[in-house]
Order: structure tokens, then sequence, then C-alpha cells
């Protein structure tokens, strides 16, 4: 494993010399110290690269990622895994806002609190599924615009009393799944989706997610009784179809 | 039986008039036929996209459902007798200047449906032109014209961010930005496959190519077959993000965020599920038959300092090698929206003018959002100059281009480059017919319907953009060197070369340029 000191360096710099080990071979770094800044990932495209990151990554971490694994030790800003293709994040800490913005393959595990906007335009395609699991909860707009992929919102890191999510959530949902794992008033989502319970299938595919998430983040929780969750599907993949006329 | 008894319209074959059908019994056009020239090839009847013309074997008559008829000339052209005429219907509604067709005919549609009237193409209201209020300057003894046939006359440009100083050349401290060079001041504007058909865009891609300039993918993604064009597109990432990726990104000469369209400023895209099809579904990365929707913010931009964000987000996926370039739509303050830009990264500002055409918009945000490019790209060329930025950024003027009069005006206005987008298709074929939206085009050009598609070959699609960009290109040499230049580059910016005809002070002032005979 390769150390890169990241105190006092400027993203730009920080991002080549993280590019420059990965070009001549190195499979894992690790990077310290690291104090915001941006694109840590960003573009990378090595399946097999693993970068540990300490201290508190920037915006837009892995956008455009397309295969490495990127292992947060603290909280994560705005932005992470903006337009991601493949590959995985774990967050071992909050994120921000805009989490996942029309990503179409790969993991991010976030254990605890996440902001506005997260899941928006996430998409599936052929053998593409996107992943994210949330131990905590989330703001406003949560998977806004979801064309396809897996949410989900566990709530189970963080005690809170405010709702497991904000106004408007799935508004626009048009493709993919959400699950939560508590009830959520009606009020709270967008009326392009309908809730249900669980089915035997549905355990089956978030049995080995969940067990993932927890062996990454290397934490137990109690998320397996399944009778708690429901889940979000649309009622159409065409939610605006006959509001033009020619 | 009379006429009026019930069921005696019926028994005669003829249909019963509905109040509701009053729309539809003042259609716009009519479709003449020459029965003494008609052989009864039936050509009008397959080639007819819109289901306007029929045969009754029966009576061996070739007849037409007047008020589905748009005016596309598929059917004109097409008639190897000549016997057709698309002709204005009747004298339309008593003359009224203030209820027009656009006010009426849209009415009775949402009467019918409650729904938005969508269309296609650019605005086609009669706001004034400033292009056509502007004319060229020309040299006459003192500064002597420029013979474009016998001496050297350069039209290719660099786009991209240029350096901070001539002094720093080769020292340390300067720093180099990614340009591209296009051999011709005239690249092709986005359009996404889906909007456009694949034969289209192929067609553009080669011929950008082969004249060294570029074409955009629009933000529909790249079709692998466009590959082999790759040095020559300037792929898209807007809010739907439809087939971005880091391999996208680098299948490029440029990347362009897109922000707003001239011909629905503020407002997104939808691609209805029906039109995606197995290859868009492709392109788009996103599964068939599903609507694709970019909404108008990205939602990751609610300021410049989000937008920086996502430019340097590419520049670093992309490893600072391709210069990025962020489209907006000319709207009132344009040019503080664009020093902004300008200032978050964006080596390249693409303004689109209220004419920009469209795959699909509502009509009522085409005719009446955004303002004119001419006094767009004046404004925001002449706020970047004031703030010693304007070498930061490349200006690509688009969204209403109709000659390479139009082509130099627009440079003389601050433009380095324009985009040509409906110039483009009418060197496919294009009719103006504005269906564009309905996915039918009788000319193969916005449609994915193969037999539509089948219409128009590639190949054809890019002889005939060459030829229309060679076309203007001569025309702009002449232009130039009759005003005495050389170079396109210095005619950028260079408004003393333009003089305004019948306009007001504050317009000439808007605009930067004198009154004709001062
Ligand atoms: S194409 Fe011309 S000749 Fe042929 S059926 Fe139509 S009108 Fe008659
Ligand atoms: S082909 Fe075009 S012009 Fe001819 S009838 Fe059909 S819609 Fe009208
Ligand atoms: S592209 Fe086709 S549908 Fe659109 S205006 Fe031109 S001819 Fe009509």
């Amino acid at each position: 494993m390769k150390l890169i000191n990241a105190k006092g360096v400027y993203y730009k710099q920080l991002n080549e010399m993280i590019r420059a080990e990965i070009r001549s071979g190195t499979k894992e770094i690790k990077v310290t110290n690291v104090v915001g800044q941006r694109y840590i990932g960003g573009g990378l495209e090595d399946g097999d690269v693993k970068i540990h990151i300490e201290g508190v990554p920037g915006e837009d971490l892995a956008a455009f990622m397309d295969g490495p694994t990127l292992n947060v030790r603290n909280n994560a800003q705005d932005g992470v895994g903006n337009t991601m293709n493949s590959g995985k994040i774990i967050v071992h800490g909050m994120a921000g806002d805009v989490i996942g913005y029309g990503m179409r393959g790969g993991k991010i595990y976030i254990r605890d609190d996440v902001g506005y906007r997260v899941g928006i335009h996430m998409k599936g395609y052929l053998d593409k599924v996107p992943v994210m699991v949330i131990g905590g909860r989330a703001g406003d707009f949560f998977g806004e615009y979801m064309a396809g992929g897996i949410v989900v919102l566990l709530g189970a890191t963080t005690n809170n009393s405010k709702p497991i999510v904000g106004d408007y959530c799935a508004a626009g949902m048009h493709g993919g799944t959400i699950y939560i794992r508590e009830e959520v008033e009606d009020r709270f989502l967008g009326k392009e989706v309908k809730k249900f319970s669980l089915e035997k299938k549905d355990e089956k595919l978030l049995t080995p997610i969940l067990n993932e998430f927890l062996s990454d983040l290397d934490i137990s929780l109690d998320i397996f009784d399944f009778s708690r969750y429901i889940k979000l599907i649309p009622v159409s993949s065409r939610p605006y179809g006959r509001m033009y006329v020619y | 039986m009379y006429y009026e008894e019930p069921g005696a319209r019926e028994s005669l074959g003829l249909r019963t008039p509905k109040h509701e059908d009053l729309f539809h019994s003042h259609p716009e056009y009519k479709v003449e036929r020459d029965d003494a020239k008609c052989i009864r090839c039936l050509c009008c009847v397959r080639q007819c996209p819109y289901e306007t013309t029929f045969y009754d074997p029966m009576r061996n008559v070739v007849y037409d459902v007047h008020s589905n008829c748009v005016n596309c000339k598929r059917c004109e052209v097409m008639c190897p007798t000549q016997a057709i005429e698309i002709k204005k219907w009747g004298c339309g509604f008593r003359e009224n200047h203030h209820w027009k067709f656009r006010d009426y005919g849209a009415a009775y549609k949402q009467s019918d449906t409650g729904a938005v009237v969508l269309t296609g193409l650019g605005n086609d209201n009669p706001y004034m032109s400033y292009f056509d209020r502007m004319v060229l300057d020309a040299s006459q003894v003192t500064n002597p014209s420029i013979d474009p046939l016998r001496e050297p006359m350069e039209l290719r440009t660099y786009i991209g961010r240029k350096m901070e100083n001539l002094e720093d050349f080769g020292k340390e401290s300067f720093q180099e930005y990614p340009n591209i060079l296009a051999e011709v001041p005239i690249a092709f504007a986005p359009m996404s496959f889906g909007a456009i058909s694949l034969n289209f865009q192929k067609g553009m891609a080669a011929a950008a190519q082969e004249l060294g300039t570029f074409f955009n993918t629009g933000e529909g993604g790249l079709h692998e077959d466009l590959l082999p064009y790759k040095d020559n597109a300037i792929v898209q990432v807007a809010s739907g993000r439809f087939g971005v990726s880091k391999r996208y990104l680098m299948n490029s000469a440029a990347c362009e965020i897109k922000i707003g369209q001239g011909a629905k400023p503020g407002i997104g895209g939808h691609l209805p599920g029906e039109k995606v099809t197995a290859e868009i579904s492709k392109t788009r990365m996103i599964p068939e038959g599903s609507d694709a929707i970019s909404p108008a913010p990205q939602h990751d931009i609610y300021s410049i300092e989000d937008l920086r964000l996502l430019i340097y987000a590419i520049k670093e996926a992309t490893e600072y090698t391709r210069p990025v370039s962020v489209k907006i739509a000319a709207v009132h303050n344009v040019a503080a929206i664009a020093s902004g830009i300008v200032r978050a990264g964006a080596d390249i500002i693409v303004v689109d003018g209220f004419r920009g055409g469209t795959g699909a918009a509502p009509k009522i945000i085409r005719d009446h959002v955004g303002i004119p490019l001419e006094v767009a790209l004046a404004a925001v060329d002449e706020r970047l100059r004031r703030e010693k930025i304007r070498h930061m950024a490349s200006i690509i003027a688009t969204g209403g281009i109709r000659s390479s009069a139009d082509v130099v005006k627009a440079i003389a206005l601050g433009a380095d480059v324009v985009y040509i987008g409906t110039a483009a298709m009418l060197s496919a074929g294009c009719t103006l017919c504005q269906q564009c939206h309905r996915g039918k085009c009788a000319w193969g050009i916005t449609t994915n319907r193969p037999d539509l598609l089948a219409r128009l070959p590639v190949e054809m699609a890019k002889e005939r953009a060459i030829n229309l960009v060679k076309g203007w290109s001569r025309e702009v040499k002449e232009m130039l060197g009759l005003m005495g230049l050389n170079s396109i580059e210095s005619l950028r910016g260079n408004r003393l070369k333009l003089r305004g005809v019948g306009l007001t002070k504050l317009e000439l002032e808007t605009l930067g340029i004198r009154q004709a005979g001062v």
C-alpha cells in the first residue's frame, strides 16, 4: 500500500499524485490528512484500485468514476459518486447533498445521514444496477427523477426524531426501487410512486446487499426485520405521457 | 331520402361533422391534385407520414384528409408527374391582425385535450431580426480589398482558453490550455440522437471530420457508430446525464455542459418513452421504452460555484485535456451570467439565441421566451472584454444562423465560431415544417422510424452538409476579402465592420455598432 500525505496539497496536485501512482501500477493507496480536497477518485477507471481516505474528502468524490473502491474513514461532502459508472464508495460517516447523481452502476454505502436530493437521476441499464445504502436519514427530494437502480434507506444509525425522509421523496421517479425501513406518510411522497410491502424476492435481493453494507462498514445493526420496510416503485415509466398535444 | 335525414349522410358515405370537428374542418393546407396528371402510382400515398393521402381502389381515386397535411412537401417533390400542389387552405378566418392561426389553432387543440401544445424547430414569430438590420463594410480606395481566390485567406480558428500573457510564452509560468482547431468557423449544433436520426447525426459527424470542424452530440450520448469521428465530437453533459461516463468524456474533442437551450430557456428536455428505441436505449444507457427526462436545472448546480464544481469535475476526469464548454440560452441578464461562467472556468461559452431550434418544445415557450442572439452576443462579448476576461473563453454563437452573412455578422459581433442546426437540417432536405417533435419527419432527419430514416442515406447527408459549409466558407472568404481582412480572427469582435440600418440609438448602442453613413 502506497501512502500519500494530503496535508497542504491542493486538489489538483493531489489527484495528479493519485493518478501517477495508479499509472505506475499501484493498486492500493492510502491518502491521509485529507481536508476537503475535491474530485478524489474522479474519472479513475481501474477496477482493482483501492483508495483509503483519512479525513474529509471534498465535493464530487468519485465523479465519473468507473471501477475503483474508495473507503472514506470520515464524513464526505456533496456530490459523492456524481455520474459514476461502476466501483464502490464506502463512507464511515455522513455525506452531503446530491449523492449518486445520475449514477449508472456501482455501490455507495453511507453509514449515517445524507442531505438533500440524494439518489436523483439514478439509472439502471442492462446488467448495470446501481446500489446505494444509507444507514441514517435523508433530506428532501430523495430519489427524485430516479430512473433505475436500488436505494435503501435504513434510518438505523442515527437516532433522530426527524422523519426518515424529507418532502418530495421519489418525485418524478420513473424507474428503479427505493426501500425504506420505516413507514413513510403519503404526504412526503411524489405522486409518481406507489408504496408496497416487501415480498420474498425483495428480501432475497436485499439480504446480501445489507450484509455487504454491514461488513464493509464493519458495524452490526438490527436491520433484517423486513416487515418494517416499505418499497416505493413508480406507477408508470411514463409519468408525463399525456401532458402534450401535437 | 333527404340529405339531412338521420343516417342519410352515413348511408351516402359522408361524415357527419360534429361540433368538436370545428378545428379540423379548418385545415391549414390543401393538397391539390391535378387528376388529369395523376397516373395513380400511389407514391404520394406511401410517402406521406402524416396520414393525409389515401387511395380508394373501388373508385380508383386518390384523396386527402387535408386537415392532416403539414406542408412538408414530400409528396409534392416525389410525385413523378408533378400533379400535386400544396396550397394554403381557403381564405382562412375573417382577417384579423390580432388573432392569428398560431393562436386560435392552438386554442382549438387545447380545448380538445387540455394539454400543452408542442412544436419543433425554432421561434417563427415575426420578431424583428437584427441580422437583417446590419450591413457590412467594404474597402474602397484607401484600404484595398483582398481577392480570396488568389491570395491566402485563413478561416481556421482555435477554440478554447487563450494564454494570459504573450510574454510568458515558453517560460515556466506559462500555462497552456487545451484548444481545439476548427478549419472553418462553422460547427454543427448540438442535436441528440433521439431527436434526430442516426443517419443525420452520422452525416454531420462525417462532414465535420472532412471539413476539420466539429459536431455536437447533444445530450443523448455518443452512439458507437460515431466513434470513428470522436476527435470531431463535442460531447454534451446535461441534467439527465444520458450516456455520460468517463469514456464518453474522453471520446471527444471537447465537453459541453448544457444549461439552457435558446428554443426553450429555463425548461428541460423530455424524450418520450415511445421514442426510446433499442439503439437510443444503448446510446443513452437507459432501458428501452422508458422516458428520458432531463429537467431544466441540473440539480447539482444552483450557483456559479456549483457550476465551477461540475466544470472542474469534468476537467479532472479528463485530466485537463479537453476544453470545457458551457451552453446557455440568451436571456435578459446573459452578459452577467456569461461573466460568471467564464470565471467559473469554462473555456468555451455557447450563447443560443431565441431563434434556435429544438426537437420538441412547448410552442408557447419557443415563441415567447428568450432574447435575440445578436444582442445577447454583443452584450456578452462587450462584458467579457470590459472585464478583461474575453481571452479566457471562446464564444460560440448559435440560434438562427441562416447564411454566411449571418456567420460574418455574428463573428463581427464577437463570436469565435457559430453552430448551425436548422441550416444543417436544411442541407439534408428539411422543409421547415416544424413537425420534428412528432418523430415522423418526412425527410428522415428528425425521426427514427426505419422506413423514414432510410430516406436520408448517410452519404447524402454528409455530402450535402459538406457542400453547404463549403459554400458558406467561400462566401465568408469573399466577405473577408472585400473588407480587406485575410483571416477570420481579425474579424472577431470587429464591430467597425458593421453598420446599423433602421435601428434606434439604444439598439445601436446595445449592439455596439454605428449607424450607417456615420
Ligand atoms: S404521386 Fe402523383 S401521380 Fe402518383 S398517385 Fe400521387 S398524385 Fe398521382
Ligand atoms: S406528404 Fe407532407 S405535404 Fe404531402 S400530404 Fe403529406 S403532410 Fe402534406
Ligand atoms: S426536420 Fe423534418 S420534421 Fe423537422 S422541420 Fe425539418 S422537415 Fe419538418
